[in-house]
């Protein structure tokens, strides 16, 4: 009977699930990651579900986001220029982690660590971006919590809200990347193994996934 | 793919030895001493909910004679009698006691996969806690909106606590839901990774699969407390109108316009419907292997029992509105919400059926832990049955807001699981503290809370039907309630403080046997699960000695024809064991035979 648990053979979800020891052959670190991103993903369902709602259930009507979240370049506003920036240097992010990753199972530390140094670096221009958006907002045209010029009050409370969480999420993995990065400088997880940078990128990649969403419930509907 | 050697999972387990008292008792990362620090701070926070609840019945017995309870003190206590009740003592003792300390053992794990997130989570719920505990004093004092939170009353002038006790009681859910995760997520990847050799799911004791379950349930449904707690904070303390609609207060209009109530309610019923499963599914586990025990008999139909706590898990998301049939929702809604309401009783009756048949010619033994196991069969059939009534629209609109549904609710997810946590505490006590309990302080204890709970509950069902309504401070002279429903109310107060009083049997009782109770051995009941084949008792730091166990069967080997004993451990090799192996049934060894 034990043995029949223990060595058995094949690779399905079945065998993996009625096996003994793990149910998933990574790290405890990873699958603990990604429990963590399966329940935040709950977290950023039920915002974007609540700012529906309220948009669907408020009586003034919604602001135009394509005029809102315009920048003009000496001439014609061009709507959503400073969003499609941020969203390009997010996502291109991503691309650089996956770099930093695939050099960490390499064991080259220091071209993980300046993958990861540009990934962090770039999460910083993105939150940089958004504070320049939000003080833009705030101060030129009096968007706040409570109300704002162009219609339903909802609008600014969704919006400081739930960029901001997701600001905060950057900000986070930004410290994360970094702390991970110098580690990996000194050489730290030599013996454990780099899986820890792949971990690290899984948050990093989830943070970049919401921002998709984001950007296309909030800015594009 | 089953088996990855031992020593690639030694190197990722790094064990932090105590070098200190501090670092042993106060900064601990042991699960166990975890678990103490989890448990006994839930149980504190749940005397103070008890004494809250003695306040409420005291007034409602005998209206008008203690100058102590005015109307808003009685809606404080109504709402943080509830609240802790619920979160703060059944959550963190069902998981966080429970779960810190059985995990490991069970799974013959040396601790959690990540001790010092441990250590943080116990600690930031007892920062919630303590943040809880201070709107007891600030100005105003805690909130009485009712332990639902509902919006827009919470934050207006005639709801005691609007201003300082509500956002006190946010952030503390807050500092609470961030506690849980790292605690959840800590119970989750240890079930899941760190199992001994041999120990596959479906040998796991069921205690273990209802707490697993339950966390998953927290996991996913607690984001949406936080979320609309988040957006409940911005509404108070920014001015923003998630949640409130235009409101006129005294004639003069507030600073709101275009919230949705309504939204508030189906995020907050989100994680309310499976809250009452996070509470439900461990007790089912604990009373399940406390059941197959003391009736040394093997759990009836383990491979349902499993299904049907997942079952139930996956159920608990789609039935939410069915709190809410009287905020008013589209009919067919309603109909949705009333048939999965309807679906669940099937799981849940295929597990009261199978704890009966547990017991049926079982070799009984009676001890403490057996009659509250006994007891909480009882109280469960009883406030499920109501719940029948309740999901049904028809029924529940003229019932909703009324004694019965206090009754319901008290009986499936109050009396229930604190019978339970009664049967839990005295079946493992002597493994957590090395010592017996005394029985007849006990069995006193039993009975006293078990039949006080009914001469409790039971007339409350009468008072739903007559229509008095729930969370009325006074009832004053209401026509349609006649006179006699308040002499029920007096009766249920003596009850209730009968009950409450008989509870300090339980704190004699352990506090006591700490010193004075017999030594109990290493495995007082000839319990078969792993937990109680442990080297030391109480278990040492580690667990396990020097070598992890290897687990040969399931938990739940009890009266084997032909064994020695009536009972054969979890990590007992099969060579071992007598002829009598063809005529046990175990799930694996089926399947393996099957593939053959």
């Amino acid at each position: 009977m034990s043995d029949a648990a223990i060595s058995g053979s094949g690779s399905t979800l079945v065998d993996d699930w009625s096996a003994d020891k793990q149910a998933y052959h990574v790290p405890w670190g990873k699958a603990m990651m990604w429990i963590f991103l399966v329940s935040d993903t709950f977290i950023f369902t039920c915002f974007l579900t609540g700012y529906l709602h309220v948009r669907l259930s408020t009586t003034e009507p919604w602001p135009l986001q394509s005029e809102i979240f315009a920048l003009s370049f000496g001439g014609d506003p061009i709507p959503l220029i400073l969003i499609a920036i941020m969203t390009f240097i997010l996502i291109t992010s991503s691309g650089t982690m996956a770099l930093a990753v695939n050099f960490g199972y390499r064991k080259d530390k220091v071209k993980t660590f300046w993958f990861m140094v540009a990934t962090a670096c770039l999460g910083a221009s993105f939150v940089g971006m958004q504070a320049f958006e939000w003080s833009k907002l705030i101060l030129e045209e009096g968007v706040r919590p409570w109300g704002n010029p162009f219609g339903a009050a909802q609008f600014g409370s969704v919006f400081f809200m739930i960029t901001g969480f997701h600001g905060l999420h950057v900000t986070a993995g930004v410290i994360y990347l970094l702390t991970v990065a110098f580690k990996v400088k000194k050489g730290h997880y030599d013996k454990k193994g780099y899986e820890i940078v792949e971990i690290a990128g899984l948050y990093w990649h989830f943070v970049d996934l919401v921002w998709v969403f984001i950007f296309a419930f909030f800015y594009l509907l | 793919m089953a088996y990855v050697p031992l020593a690639d999972q030694d190197s990722e387990m790094e064990m932090h030895h105590p070098h200190s008292w501090v670092t042993k008792y106060v900064w601990s990362q042991d699960h166990k001493v975890i678990a103490i620090q989890y448990g006994g701070l839930a149980i504190a926070v749940g005397v103070v909910a008890l004494v809250l609840s003695l306040l409420m019945r005291m007034q409602l017995g005998f209206p008008e004679t203690f100058d102590l309870i005015d109307p808003s003190s009685y809606y404080q206590s109504v709402t943080m009698h509830g609240m802790i009740m619920v979160v703060y003592m059944l959550t963190a003792l069902l998981l966080g006691g429970f779960g810190n300390y059985l995990i490991p053992l069970m799974c013959g794990a040396r601790d959690m996969v990540f001790p010092f997130l441990n250590m943080l989570s116990v600690w930031v719920y007892a920062l919630s806690v303590l943040i809880l505990m201070s709107s007891f004093f600030v100005s105003g004092g805690p909130t009485g909106a009712g332990w639902t939170l509902y919006p827009p009353q919470t934050s207006m002038a005639g709801t005691p606590g609007h201003d300082m006790g509500i956002v006190l009681m946010l952030l503390s859910l807050a500092v609470f839901i961030v506690a849980f995760t790292m605690g959840g997520l800590n119970y989750v990847t240890t079930i899941l990774q760190y199992r001994c050799r041999g120990l596959t799911m479906m040998r796991l004791p069921l205690t273990v699969w209802g707490i697993f379950i339950a966390t998953i349930l927290g996991l996913f449904a607690f984001p949406a407390l936080l979320v609309s707690a988040i957006m409940m904070l911005f509404d108070m303390l920014l001015g923003t109108s998630f949640f409130m609609p235009a409101v006129i207060e005294s004639g003069t209009p507030l600073d709101h316009n275009g919230g949705s109530p309504i939204l508030f309610q189906h995020l907050f019923w989100f994680f309310g419907h499976p809250e009452v499963y996070i509470v439900a599914l461990p007790a089912f586990g604990l009373v399940s292997d406390v059941l197959s025990t003391h009736a040394r008999k093997n759990i009836f139909g383990y491979r349902m029992m499993v299904w049907a706590i997942i079952a139930i898990g996956g159920l608990s998301f789609i039935v939410w509105a069915h709190h809410m049939y009287v905020s008013g929702m589209h009919p067919y809604f309603g109909f949705f919400f009333a048939t999965t309401t309807l679906i669940i009783a099937v799981p849940t009756a295929l597990k009261v059926y199978n704890w009966v048949l547990t017991l049926w010619e079982g070799d009984i033994r009676l001890n403490a832990p057996m009659y509250f196991a006994i007891g909480f069969i009882f109280t469960f059939i009883h406030g499920g049955l109501t719940g029948l009534f309740l999901g049904n629209v028809v029924i529940d609109l003229p019932l909703s807001d009324t004694y019965f549904v206090v009754a319901h609710f008290h009986m499936v997810m109050g009396v229930s699981p604190v019978l339970v946590i009664f049967a839990a505490l005295y079946h493992w006590y002597p493994k957590v503290t090395g010592r017996m309990f005394h029985e007849g302080m006990a069995k006193a204890h039993f009975w006293c809370t078990f039949l006080g709970t009914y001469a409790i509950y039971l007339p409350m069902h009468y008072l739903g039907f007559l229509g008095v309504p729930r969370r009325y401070y006074a009832m004053g002279s209401t026509d349609f309630i006649p006179a006699s429903a308040q002499d029920l109310n007096v009766v249920i107060t003596y009850a209730a403080l009968f009950v409450g009083a008989a509870q300090l049997l339980f704190f004699i009782n352990i506090f006591w046997s700490l010193r004075n109770g017999e030594k109990a051995g290493p495995n007082p009941w000839g319990s078969a699960s792993l937990e109680w084949q442990t080297p030391d008792t109480p278990p040492a730091h580690g667990n396990w000695g020097d070598e992890l166990p290897t687990v040969y069967r399931w938990a739940y080997d009890y009266s084997v024809p032909g064994a020695h004993e009536d009972f054969i451990p979890q990590n007992v090799p099969e060579s071992d064991e007598p002829t009598a192996d063809e005529q046990h049934f175990d799930p694996d060894h089926d399947e393996s035979k099957a593939d053959a």
